[in-house]
Order: structure tokens, then C-alpha cells, then sequence
């Protein structure tokens, strides 16, 4: 949490979170897989968010209530790889949810990553619980919600918004909005009035800020200053990040390379490069080695049972 | 003597007292004024939330995820509506992530006709409440039940449902919490807030709270009989009891039987019920088509075929968008203790 940037660290990180993302998109384009949707393109923001995040189990830990494009920062936070890649293939062994739910629907309850949903925006209804139990228990642990910017327009976050800083009860709580301009393919601007969407938060009290998510060390910094407020002032902060969608919505828009897009792995190896942190050399044989642990895994993931018909009705009730 | 509003409050207490509760919450749940129908009154943990619906059931899903037992409260079960993607939300959290994250949560709401609410303030919720998979759906009809079934509720690791009948809620009945003083002035002296400009001073003196719980899943058979059974919760039960205490004068044998929780639901009482007389009518409030008691007939055909000597009936809500303020559009949209009579009487009637 106190950690200093660490640009190779970070590099490696975004490095494999695209390995995962490619690989996952090779799946759903083979018979290894259903639906893909995932977050290639955010990782320089991404990544800094998992790292920085305060990881354990209960209130005196951070509580993440992320969308589905939020796989680097599991991955930052030492998500193996190969679980992804079973959650894709449906495996028994999904850990997330044993074969129910599609890729990118993380839940991890010793980490206290909620179950990321398939709706828009409810997460941003649910956040405010968890960050009013961390309040009440005092520490320095807080609530982290992500979603993007179409899905602002539901109710849900002007609830979020509206819950979070209310006089005596002013939330620790990091309300985050990933910004890649579109919903699916709506343009943001063809159906918003508003041009910077953190900036809503000003009419509830709350501070904002903007940063340009495929920087990694501008995400990092701006995250840790948020954070930071977050965690000491335990009131609440919103965030938003202009980042890429380098595949487009996900496999049913094709899940194609985007050309357009601003790509921050490519740009984040050239400045490490040109500033001699790492030689090109070097930055191949990363994102090489990951590549190969993604396919060893997808070999091993295959290997594996998919859940039997006879478990349907486990875990309706606890 | 409790009235259903005085048997959830105490219930409540014993939760915060006893039960871990941390949070109880809604519109107008907190002080000054502790729920439109004084539920929460006196409560140290009562809160106002602001009027959002979908924020309150989110704020619900969101402590219960942090380990915490809030119980929430919709105003009136017609406002509910616009909540139902997050119902469902919290209905599969635990399915979706494989048994993972359960979530500790009650959220309570009036429901029913009966107090001349119009279209906005009579609706019935179970038809499509027991159409989200994952929760757990009480529907009360006396104090007794209300209590031990709120504990219960407030005790479960799932999502529950407290539906409790608007009509009934100021009702004395004889179903009472045991323990509790039997004079009604007594108890409301000591839990019955004053007028709201008289309040700002009190304080409850809470009485000695037995940890009585009723079990989730557990119908009520209320009155025995051998001629047909009707089986009927909330609002509608006390007059189901009145119809069959009336024709026991008549020497017929009806045995009412009060589901008290809709999920899951008690086939058990009902199959061996059923199998005994043959005859049965389903009562409730909710609109007749895609009604919870279709359900329940499906259940009766598979479970009870070859007993049956009629086809069982289902009395129901008329089929409209909404109900009507002027009673005698009111009485003709949800059963009243007269059709309920003439339902009875025509069933026992019927040639087998
Ligand atoms: C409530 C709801 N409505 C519609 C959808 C279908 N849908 C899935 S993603 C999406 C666009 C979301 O865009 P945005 O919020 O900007 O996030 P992004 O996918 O761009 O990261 C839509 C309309 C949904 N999943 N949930």
C-alpha cells in the first residue's frame, strides 16, 4: 500500500494481464470457450489499482466491487493465471463460480472481491453497504468500485453518489469510473449531456479528479493520492480514468484488435526503454514467458472436469 | 398483547440486543418517527435512509456482504418494484459465486389491501416475489407469527423476505408471543411512542424479550377438519378462520391451514391435509393470473391427484392494473370474508 512505483514490477504486470486477455480471446474464438469480455487496454490503470489495494478477508481489508474489466488488478493482486482460464472453459475448478458464470466475474471472498455481475452499475448500489460497515469499524481498510462510463447513466450512481457523503456519515469509499467512450457502441457524447463524469461528484460535496489511465505512473500517483484520502480522512473520493478498449465490447462485437486505440503497453516498454529501465530485448522475453504460462494453463484447464449436471441446486442457500 | 407493529418492533430489539443488528432502515424508520406504521419505533439502531429504494436494498446487500445483519425496510411493498434487479441480485450472489458470499439480509415490507390505499398502497408482492430464486419469503398474519418469524429471519444466513399485511398490523389476536404481559395497556405504555411533537424526551422500557423463534418453512394448521381445506397467509387468514368457526355451527369441518412462509414452502402440511378432505380452496390478495396459488394447485395435482373428490379452487385478486379507492370497487378486486363463504359453501357442495 506504501509501496514506491515500481515501473518493471509494473511493466511485467500489464505485460501479463495482456498475455491472459489474448489468450482468453483465442479461446472464444476456438471451441475452448463461450463468451469473452475482459480489459485489455486498461492495465496501466489497472494494475496500479491492485497494487495499491489493501488485500485480505473482513472489514480491516479493502472491499472491491469491480466490473468486468478489472482482470489486471486481479491479476496484480496474484490472481494465477490459470483461473481465468478455467472460469472461460466453464471448468469444475473454477474457483470464482464453479463453471456458472462467464470470464471476468471474479469473487474472491478470502480477498473480499465481491462477485462482479453481468447488470451495469449495481455494484455502485452495494458499495456504500460495505463502506458503511468499514466506517462503523474504524482501520484504515476501504470500499473500491469500478464500472464504465456508459453505465454512469443508471440511477445507481447518482446512489452511490448520493449515499456516500451524507453529514456524519461520510463514506470511505473510492468510486472509480473507467472511461473508454463508448457503451458497446454508443458513442458517450451521442447520448451525454455532461462531458467529465467525476466531476458530478462536485454537486455531492465530493473531491474528484481525472487522470489519463494509460499512464501508468500518473494512474499510480493519482491513485495512491485518492487512496490516500480514502484511507486516512475516510471520506469518500471519485476517480476517473480515461483508458483504451483495444478489443472492442467483447467476442459479440468480434473482440478484433482496435487499431484507433491508444495501446499503453506499447507506449509504457518505449518509455522504460528509451529511458534505459529495460532493453527491448528484455521486454520481449516478458511478455514471451507469459504468453507460454498462458497456454501451459489453457493445457492444464482442458484437462479438467466440467462441473456435473447434479450440482445445480449447491449454493442457492447458504 | 401485542398488535403485529409492537411484535416486529420487539422482535427488532431483541435483534439489536441479542442478534448482532446493527443496521434497521428505510424511510422514516429512524427517529422522530419510526415507520409509517410505528414498526421501529424506540429502536437504538433505527435509521432514516434517504427515498431510495434501489439504494436501500443496495446499502442492505452491501452490509450483509461485509458480514454485517441488516434488516431494510421498503415503505410500501408498491414501491418495491423498481428494486427487483437487485432482489435478484441478492437472490444469486451466493449461486453465482459458487457458495462464496452469502448474504445476511432482511428486508421487510407492508403489503395488501384493506386500508383504503388505492392504487398505489394495496398491492400484493408474493406472486413475483416467490419468482426470484434465492430468497427466503414470509408472509405473516398475527403477532405471534411475526415475532418467532422475524427472529427466524434476522437469524438466517440467506436473504429473507418479512412481508406483513397492512390491514392486520394494529389487530390483537389471540397467537400471542409467549412471555409478554397480557394487558395491551400495559405493553403499549412501555413501547408505544408518545405524539410525535411529545417525543423528542422518550424512551421505551423494553420488556424481558424470550428468544422465540418459529421455523422458516413451517405452515400453521389453524382449525382441523375433514371437509376441505383451505389454505390461505396474510391479510386474508383471519376471515378464512371466521368462515370455518361459522360452519362448524353448520357441522361442517374445515381445516384453514396459514403457509406463514411462502419459500420454501411447506408441502408437507398441505399433501397431508389435502389427502384428508379432498377439497381445497386457495385464498390470497394477489392478482389471479400467474398467481403464487397457481402454484400452489400444481403442487396440490402432483402431490394429491387420486384424493381429490373437486377441482381446487383458487380465490384470488381480479385481474387489474390496480385497486380501486371507492370500496365498492375495492371489495370486488380482492376477496373479501363473504366470497370467501360462498367459496366454501360451493365447494362443499360439489358432487365428487
Ligand atoms: C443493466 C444492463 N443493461 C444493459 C446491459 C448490456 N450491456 C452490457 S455492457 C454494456 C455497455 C456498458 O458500457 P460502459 O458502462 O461504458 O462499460 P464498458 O463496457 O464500456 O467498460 C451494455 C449496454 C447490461 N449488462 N446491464
Amino acid at each position: 500500500m506504501t509501496m514506491a512505483y515500481n515501473p518493471i514490477q509494473i511493466y511485467k504486470l500489464m505485460a501479463k494481464a495482456r498475455a491472459l486477455e489474448e489468450r482468453l480471446i483465442k479461446m472464444s474464438k476456438s471451441d475452448d470457450g463461450f463468451f469473452w469480455i475482459g480489459g485489455p487496454g486498461e492495465e496501466a490503470f489497472n494494475v496500479p489499482l491492485g497494487l495499491l489495494i489493501k488485500k485480505g478477508e473482513g472489514l480491516a481489508f479493502d472491499f472491491l466491487h469491480f466490473h468486468y474489466r478489472n482482470s489486471a488488478t486481479l491479476i496484480a493482486m496474484g490472481v494465477p493465471m490459470i483461473d481465468p482460464i478455467r472460469q472461460m472453459h466453464c471448468r469444475a475448478t473454477d474457483p470464482y463460480s464453479k463453471g456458472r458464470n462467464f470470464v471476468g466475474h471474479f469473487a474472491i471472498k478470502e480477498w473480499n472481491v465481491m462477485g462482479v455481475t453481468s447488470p451495469i452499475e449495481v455494484q455502485y448500489s452495494m458499495a456504500p453497504g460495505t463502506a458503511w460497515a468499514q466506517k462503523r469499524y474504524g482501520g484504515d481498510g476501504i470500499t473500491v468500485v469500478t464500472g464504465g462510463d456508459a453505465g454512469s447513466a443508471e440511477g445507481d450512481f447518482a446512489t452511490c453518489l448520493s449515499w456516500s457523503n451524507i453529514k456524519n456519515r461520510e463514506l470511505p469509499i473510492l468510486i472509480i469510473v473507467t472511461n473508454n467512450r463508448y457503451g458497446i457502441s454508443t458513442p458517450f457524447e451521442s447520448v451525454h449531456g455532461d462531458s467529465i463524469i467525476a466531476r458530478r461528484a462536485e454537486a455531492f460535496g465530493i473531491q474528484w479528479d481525472v487522470v489519463d489511465g494509460n499512464d501508468p505512473k500518473a494512474s499510480y500517483e493519482k491513485l495512491q493520492f485518492a487512496m490516500g484520502i480514502v484511507r486516512e480522512e475516510r471520506r469518500p473520493f471519485c476517480l476517473e480514468a480515461q483508458i483504451s478498449r483495444l478489443h472492442g465490447h467483447s467476442s459479440s462485437s468480434g473482440a478484433n484488435r482496435e487499431q484507433s486505440e491508444r495501446d499503453c503497453l506499447i507506449e509504457f516498454e518505449k518509455v522504460l526503454v528509451n529511458a534505459n529501465q529495460m532493453s527491448k530485448q528484455e521486454a520481449e522475453e516478458i511478455r514471451k514467458t507469459y504468453e507460454g504460462e498462458a497456454l501451459d494453463a489453457l493445457k492444464q484447464a482442458r484437462t479438467e472436469p466440467l462441473p456435473e449436471s447434479s450440482t445445480i441446486y449447491e449454493g442457492v442457500f447458504k | 398483547m401485542a398488535n403485529i407493529a409492537q411484535a416486529i418492533r420487539l422482535a427488532l430489539h431483541l435483534g439489536e440486543t441479542k442478534l448482532g443488528v446493527k443496521d434497521i432502515f428505510g424511510e422514516d424508520v429512524g427517529p422522530p418517527l419510526g415507520g409509517v406504521f410505528t414498526c421501529t419505533q424506540g429502536l437504538a439502531n433505527a435509521w432514516n435512509s434517504p427515498l431510495d429504494e434501489r439504494g436501500i436494498v443496495g446499502m442492505a446487500i452491501g452490509l450483509a456482504m461485509a458480514g454485517q445483519r441488516p434488516v431494510a425496510e421498503i415503505q410500501f411493498c408498491d414501491y418495491i418494484f423498481n428494486t427487483i434487479d437487485l432482489l435478484k441480485l441478492a437472490g444469486n450472489t451466493c449461486w453465482s459465486t459458487a457458495g462464496q458470499i452469502n448474504l445476511p439480509l432482511v428486508l421487510m415490507t407492508p403489503v395488501g389491501a384493506g386500508i383504503h390505499g388505492s392504487i398505489y398502497h394495496s398491492h400484493s408482492f408474493e406472486s413475483i416475489a416467490t419468482h426470484i430464486p434465492g430468497w427466503k419469503i414470509i408472509l405473516v398474519s398475527n403477532p405471534r407469527d411475526a415475532y418467532g418469524l422475524l427472529v427466524s429471519a434476522i437469524k438466517d444466513p440467506n436473504p429473507v423476505l418479512f412481508m406483513y399485511p397492512k390491514a392486520l398490523i394494529r389487530v390483537q389476536t389471540e397467537d400471542q408471543i409467549p412471555g409478554l404481559t397480557k394487558d395491551p395497556r400495559e405493553l403499549s405504555k412501555m413501547i408505544d411512542a408518545p405524539p410525535l411533537d411529545n417525543r423528542s424526551s422518550w424512551k421505551p422500557s423494553w420488556p424481558d424479550l424470550p428468544d422465540f423463534e418459529i421455523p422458516i418453512g413451517k405452515a400453521k394448521v389453524c382449525t382441523e377438519g375433514k371437509d376441505v381445506t383451505v389454505i390461505s397467509y396474510g391479510r386474508p387468514l383471519p376471515w378464512c378462520i371466521e368462515v370455518a368457526k361459522e360452519l362448524s355451527k353448520e357441522n361442517y369441518s374445515i381445516e384453514v391451514i396459514d403457509l406463514r412462509t411462502l419459500y420454501p414452502l411447506d408441502d408437507e402440511t398441505i399433501r397431508t391435509s389435502v389427502n384428508k378432505t379432498g377439497r381445497v380452496i386457495v385464498v390470497n390478495e394477489d392478482t389471479e393470473v400467474t398467481n403464487f396459488g397457481e402454484h400452489i394447485i400444481r403442487k396440490i395435482l402432483e402431490m394429491c391427484f387420486y384424493s381429490l373428490q373437486a377441482p381446487p379452487k383458487l380465490l384470488a385478486g381480479a385481474n387489474t392494473p390496480g385497486i380501486g379507492l371507492a370500496v365498492p370497487l375495492e371489495e370486488a378486486q380482492v376477496p373479501q370474508k363473504i366470497d370467501i363463504l360462498n367459496a366454501t359453501l360451493s365447494m362443499l357442495k360439489e358432487k365428487a
